[in-house]
């Protein structure tokens, strides 16, 4: 490496430093914002935040794995042998959270279930007519 | 001595090749597998990432990340997300560090090498320091465990009937209310040690009392930053080494460029790689 190589690295360095600390106070600043801390009373919607915030983390990794480890520069079979299982994850991610979504409606429709059951028992006959005794569990 | 001053030579050669007489990728055994070490790595950190997903979907509530980590040192309490910010940055800049000490490998300086690695390790070291401070606050002032999630969060609107001493508020008081999606930290009484859970009314009229969060979130946690942080410090004691080695000027001897150090480089930049996705799925989404 001569002296030209080296300055030119020590500027693609900084330039990383640079880069990696303004999207980092991006995102936290998406999700301060996006929460209302910023200005009292202005919220973004989930669906606005999370694809900004998943989308930047992502060019962070892309920038960290290019660049700092030199991915950019090593053979397309390396990049493929490493980088191609990665794509296994997606599906990994849609069908666990999937899965997730689903605990949770099964759980709901338990609670549900277990809430009418309380209520069938609970609830006392309505005194429909006076006078007459009105017999619980006497039911025709 | 002339044989074997050729044998050596020979050696040296065949140091470059694999015994297929190439080398796959035109890179070492030693990079090669380092990145397949990180390959398996990965796997490991997305299954546990993806089960904090799966099991935050899982649940009604979850608590706001933005109410979590709000604590700063000095008694700050009001600041979210920033002490998580400085720790990132803190993990950038050794990851930087690092990539210089990779430059003046190839350029042979081995005064470089020491120097930038050891603002590495000091980097490294910073952010362990800062993930003690965080696990102290959660531990010691706010009483999470692995067990135990104090933070929980409120399903509907309504207002408290206890004051944050667990007292019924008084008449002249007006009473603190909440909104749907609010995380609240459930404390506890200094004297008697015992959780104090206000009673509160929806805007539907049902009376309830602040329950405790999901479990997994606690467990989670530790979980996982625990095992990020550990890989840190795994990380931290092999730079140490490693600069060790590279002062002493073993690493000078083999003139492949401090292929070492590039080793330990890819490893170190993989910790902070990691970190963009435990910052993303735990202090951001």
């Amino acid at each position: 490496m001569g002296n030209n190589d080296i300055n030119h690295a020590k500027k693609v360095v900084f330039k990383g430093l640079i880069l990696l600390a303004i999207i980092t106070v991006l995102e936290v600043f998406i999700a301060l914002f996006g929460n209302g801390h910023l200005i009292e009373g202005v919220r973004l919607a989930k669906w606005i935040m999370y694809p900004m915030m998943i989308g930047l983390s992502l060019y962070k990794a892309y920038f960290i794995i290019y660049e700092f480890m030199h991915m950019k520069y090593e053979m397309q079979g390396l990049r493929f042998t490493v980088l191609l299982p990665m794509l296994l994850l997606v599906w990994a991610v849609i069908a666990f959270f999937n899965e997730g979504n689903n605990w949770k409606h099964n759980r709901q429709v338990i609670q549900q279930k277990n809430q009418i059951g309380i209520e069938h028992i609970a609830t006392p006959p309505a005194p429909a007519n006076h006078g007459e005794e009105v017999h619980p569990g006497n039911e025709h | 001595m002339d044989s074997v001053a050729v044998h050596s030579n020979v050696a040296e050669n065949d140091q470059d090749m694999w015994e297929g007489g190439k080398t796959p990728f035109k890179a070492s055994y030693g990079k090669l597998m380092m990145w397949y070490f990180l390959v398996s790595d990965a796997f490991t950190f997305a299954g546990f990432l993806i089960a904090y997903g799966t099991l935050k979907f899982s649940v009604p509530t979850w608590p706001l990340p933005d109410f979590v980590f709000s604590s700063l040192p000095g008694g700050i309490t009001h600041a979210p997300l920033i002490f998580v910010t400085i720790m990132t940055f803190v993990l950038i800049a050794s990851s930087v560090t690092m990539v210089r000490a990779v430059q003046e490998g190839h350029r042979e300086n081995k005064n470089g090498v020491v120097f930038w690695m050891g603002m590495t390790i000091l980097g490294g070291a910073a952010f362990l320091g800062c993930q003690a401070w965080e696990w102290t606050t959660l531990i010691g002032g706010e009483n999470m465990t692995v067990t135990t999630n104090p933070f929980g969060s409120h399903v509907i609107d309504g207002v408290y009937l206890d004051d944050p001493h667990g007292h019924p508020y008084e008449a002249s008081i007006q009473p603190e209310s909440f909104h749907a999606g609010e995380t609240y930290l459930i404390h506890k009484d200094h004297e008697t040690d015992k959780w104090i859970q206000r009673r509160y009314q929806t805007s539907e009229g049902q009376v309830g009392v602040q329950e405790f969060g999901p479990k997994a979130f606690g467990a989670l946690f530790f979980f996982i930053t625990g095992f990020h942080g550990f890989h840190v410090f795994s990380g931290v004691l092999f730079l140490l080494i490693i600069m060790v080695n590279a002062a002493s000027g073993i690493y000078a001897a083999r003139k492949n460029g401090y292929e070492m150090v590039e080793k330990i480089g890819l490893y170190w930049h993989f910790v902070d790689l990691v970190w963009v996705f435990v910052f993303l799925a735990y202090y951001l989404l």
